[in-house]
């Protein structure tokens, strides 16, 4: 809860007045409040500059360091205040987060400082502000990234090979990095110039050479020398198998391999050779073998591999995708609308070249891309009024704004970052909100389950009671008004979900005499449980009877009716449930600065063994995120 | 038919060449196309500021101390700056104390309990002596306070309608999860056997006195009224 809250609980608590004459039952007792109630100022030293504040105020907040007992540490008895030998100037907006509950981030400081401030004052990152939020994201990706290219070029530059290679292993190295070895360099070299001399064979081929005696006609090269480009192609694609087969047996994991881009361009610039090969020399399909041949073009893109920029351009353009698309969709509409209205403007000419819709799309793209052929031409006034504004939006759309619409587009890139970003967030926020809530509900569960404890055993209400603050005694005192109010008690998700599913099986606990009779009728409402199967995962606890205080079922696969008597060495079983369930729905302290913490009880000084694990296992979960783990406690 | 077409579309050029170039002249200014939303959104009136009365007056109408009233203040002051609650920031502040159900309808009734002028807002005032009554009243002031809330409409009487509204909206705030598990008709019970206890004439609406006299008879209820004393 909001920090602010706090200071109207007592309003809520007053308002409660209202309920009091619709009590179905009797309400339960007020805790007790010995605190004083005056507030004090609170003086602060964080070198040499003094900041004072309430006490109230940095009491909001009990699970950071100026809010719980930690500050004790560092109070100096000779001048009565709090000393901190840290940033005064961070320390300012340390403290503004305490007075307004938002954290803000100042953006002159490096990133780096702030986390670890944020870290010694005991305050999760994650609550910082709206307003400052993004501009830290960014920041501390921003950091994260540099180190991870400076760690990545420490190690990829000339890093010494594992002692314990194989061969296999140097292999692939000698491949992705050619300049480990000299072997490497020197394959790496002989393979870019074999891609050369294939590209430029491909291309001169095509070149008209002297036509052979007795000819007059030019004849291409290729179709002159024949079998010396014949040879040359051979040569070239022989060495490209070798390097693709090499690749592939030393990849540590082919599969990955096989899909990547590089493969594909290479298995692409090879196979129009072999299915050359295969293929006979028919007039049917030399159409589409000379198809075939060309993709050998594609070997120019093995080019890559040697080349950072073609990389970072492909890269680029990946990364564009959606902005080009866009682009690509409006011409496209616009080049439409044109043809359209210039196959329209020109049918009653006699001799028009505009035969059609899609004839008019070569007019259109011509004349906005100001190319301007000539080829076609419109004759009608109409037609030339039209074809004049399409030049003119042809020139709007592509020619002018070609710099704003990149930069728009990296503007509405980024925005669209933003907005995930943001939607993100949300989701976040959502689920800690979520969380914050299930929080303090398990804490109110956990209270009542003391509160049972509590009248039979004195001395556990005395540990519990000191562990948790006044402003939780209150707050759960007025929840279980209300629930006495209405008559019917809050209870968490797996609770209610097995209550759901064993209302069909006519489950009979041990307090709800009535209920039985109410069950016996229903039939499984699937409406109300749409976890439910998830959530039977979580419910194979520890062996243990049921509880008193909330019928929850244990092992709902045995279905078995549970007996009313509890035998008192499940104690401490009892203590394990609410425990259980509230590990199982995660972690309640995500958010410690935002949400109390409800702390585990006490272990009961009684004889049965306390399940230890479980406080260090909540104290683990603290310090890291969310987790949906199900811990299994043994109990006795 | 071919002059037909052509006469079409040269209508139309011609108007598409009209068309921009009164854009053309627009954008130059010269061609005013009518602005009718004036500025004067813009002059929204800046947040409303209000400051309440003297300490001593409010410790004259209250039954709260000087110090007490000063915590109340600053925290009141706090959460909300401009010094007054409106009802939106009222319910979210009353939800996050129900975070399973849903506390905003009875929120609004309380609300309209505590907002004593009836001018949509809650000031320091209103809300101060609200809580003096809740805190420090008689428990003749609170039942009235009591009643004053559940009578909606604030004729007087509590019909069953007025009584089922608050019912469900205290039911909301419950929520899904709970044990037993909430029926349709709880409310509608609930509401049955507060009005047969409290209607004594059997007119079907409770008025005040009626509401007094039962409850003031009722040991459970009286007990609980002190409940909520040490509160502040």
């Amino acid at each position: 809860m909001a920090a602010g809250v706090a200071t109207w609980l007592p309003f809520a608590r007053a308002a409660a007045v209202g309920w009091l004459p619709l009590a179905k039952k009797t309400m339960p007792k007020p805790p007790v409040d010995n605190s004083s109630r005056s507030d004090e100022i609170l003086y602060v030293n964080v070198s040499g500059v003094r900041f004072q504040t309430w006490k109230n105020t940095l009491d909001r907040y009990p699970d950071t360091l100026l809010g719980s007992s930690e500050k004790e540490f560092f109070y100096n008895e000779d001048t009565q205040e709090y000393f901190f030998d840290r940033d005064p100037e961070m320390f300012r907006h340390i403290l503004n987060f305490y007075r307004t509950g938002k954290l803000h981030y100042p953006r002159h400081e490096c990133i780096q400082a702030f986390d670890e401030e944020l870290a010694f004052y005991g305050i999760v990152p994650e609550i910082i502000g709206d307003c400052c939020m993004e501009e830290y994201r960014d920041r501390k990706k921003e950091n994260q990234e540099r180190l991870a290219e400076d760690t990545e070029a420490n190690e990829a530059m000339d890093a010494p090979l594992p002692p314990h290679s194989t061969p296999r292993e140097r292999l692939w190295r000698a491949f992705e990095n050619p300049h480990t070895s000299t072997m490497a360099l020197v394959f790496y070299y002989v393979t870019g110039f074999f891609i050369a001399v294939s590209v430029i064979a491909n291309v001169v081929e095509t070149v008209p050479c002297r036509p052979p005696e007795g000819k007059v006609k030019d004849l291409p090269c290729g179709e002159k020398y024949q079998l010396a480009f014949f040879c040359m192609d051979t040569a070239c694609v022989l060495i490209f198998t070798f390097e693709y087969l090499m690749r592939l047996f030393a990849a540590p994991s082919r599969c990955k391999f096989m899909r990547s881009v590089m493969s594909v361009i290479d298995v692409v610039a090879i196979m129009p050779y072999y299915i050359g090969l295969v293929m006979p020399e028919n007039e049917d399909v030399s159409g589409a073998f000379v198809t075939l041949r060309v993709f050998r073009v594609f070997r120019i893109f093995k080019f890559s591999r040697h080349s950072q920029g073609l990389r970072i351009l492909g890269y680029t353009l990946k990364s564009c995708a959606s902005e080009l698309g866009f682009l690509l969709f409006s011409l496209t509409m616009a080049i439409i609308i044109f043809a359209t209205v210039m196959f329209y403007a020109e049918k009653g000419t006699k001799g028009s070249t505009f035969t059609s819709i899609p004839a008019s799309f070569w007019y259109t793209i011509v004349t906005m891309t100001t190319l301007g052929y000539g080829d076609m031409v419109p004759n009608t006034i109409a037609g030339k009024i039209f074809g004049s504004i399409c030049s003119l939006s042809g020139v709007l759309v592509i020619a002018l704004p070609v710099p704003v619409i990149v930069s728009n587009f990296s503007r509405i890139y980024h925005q669209n970052q933003r907005a995930d970003k943001m939607r993100a967030q949300q989701k976040v926020r959502l689920a800690r909100i979520r969380m914050a809530k299930k929080g303090t509900t398990n804490a109110f569960l956990q209270y009542k389950e003391d509160q049972q404890l509590g009248d039979r055993d004195s001395d556990s209400t005395a540990l519990c009671v000191k562990n948790r603050s006044a402003f939780e005694h209150q707050h759960h005192h007025l929840l279980h008004c209300l629930e006495k109010t209405t008559n019917h008690e809050f209870t968490d998700e797996l609770t209610y979900s097995e209550l759901c599913m064993t209302e069909s099986v006519g489950f009979r606990t041990s307090r709800s005499t009535s209920l039985s009779s109410q069950q016996g009728a229903q039939n499984n409402s699937t409406g109300c449980c749409p976890r439910r199967a998830r959530r039977r995962a979580a419910m194979r606890l520890a062996n243990s009877t049921v509880s008193v205080s909330r019928g929850s079922v244990q092992e709902l696969d045995t279905l078995q009716v549970k007996t009313t008597s509890i035998p008192p060495q499940n104690r401490s079983s009892l203590n394990a449930q609410p425990r259980d369930l509230k590990l199982n729905c995660g972690d309640q302290d995500f958010t410690a600065a935002i949400i109390s913490i409800p702390t585990p009880p006490a272990n009961t000084p009684d004889d049965s063994p306390p399940p230890s694990p479980a406080p260090g296992i909540l104290r683990n979960t603290r310090a890291t995120a969310f987790t949906h783990e199900t811990v299994k406690i043994s109990s006795l | 038919m071919s002059t037909m077409n052509l006469e079409g579309l040269e209508m139309i050029a011609v108007l598409v060449v009209v068309v921009v170039f009164v854009k053309v002249l627009e954008q130059f200014g010269l061609l005013e196309a009518g602005y009718d939303d004036s500025v004067e959104d813009e002059l929204e009136l800046s947040a409303v500021r209000h400051r309440p009365e003297g300490l001593e007056q409010l410790e004259a109408q209250t039954r709260f101390s000087r110090k007490e009233l000063q915590i109340l203040y600053r925290g009141f002051k706090n959460e909300c700056p401009s010094g007054v609650v409106n009802e939106e920031t009222f319910k979210d502040i009353y939800a996050q104390f129900f975070p399973q159900g849903d506390a905003s309808t009875y929120a609004h009734f309380l609300f309209n309990a505590f907002d004593n002028d009836h001018n949509g807002s809650v000031s320091f005032e209103d809300f101060v002596m609200g809580l003096s009554i809740l805190l420090r009243g008689t428990v003749q002031e609170k039942l009235i306070w009591a009643f004053n809330l559940y009578d909606i409409n604030k004729d007087g009487y509590i019909t069953k309608e007025e009584m089922l509204d608050i019912m469900k909206a205290i039911y909301d705030m419950m929520g899904k999860c709970t044990y037993p598990v909430l029926k349709e008709e709880t409310p509608r019970q609930h509401v049955e056997v507060f009005f047969q206890k409290m209607d004594k004439n059997k007119d079907g609406v409770v008025t005040i006195d009626e509401f007094i006299d039962c409850c003031q008879n009722d040991e459970n209820i009286m007990r609980s009224m002190h409940l909520f004393e040490n509160v502040l």
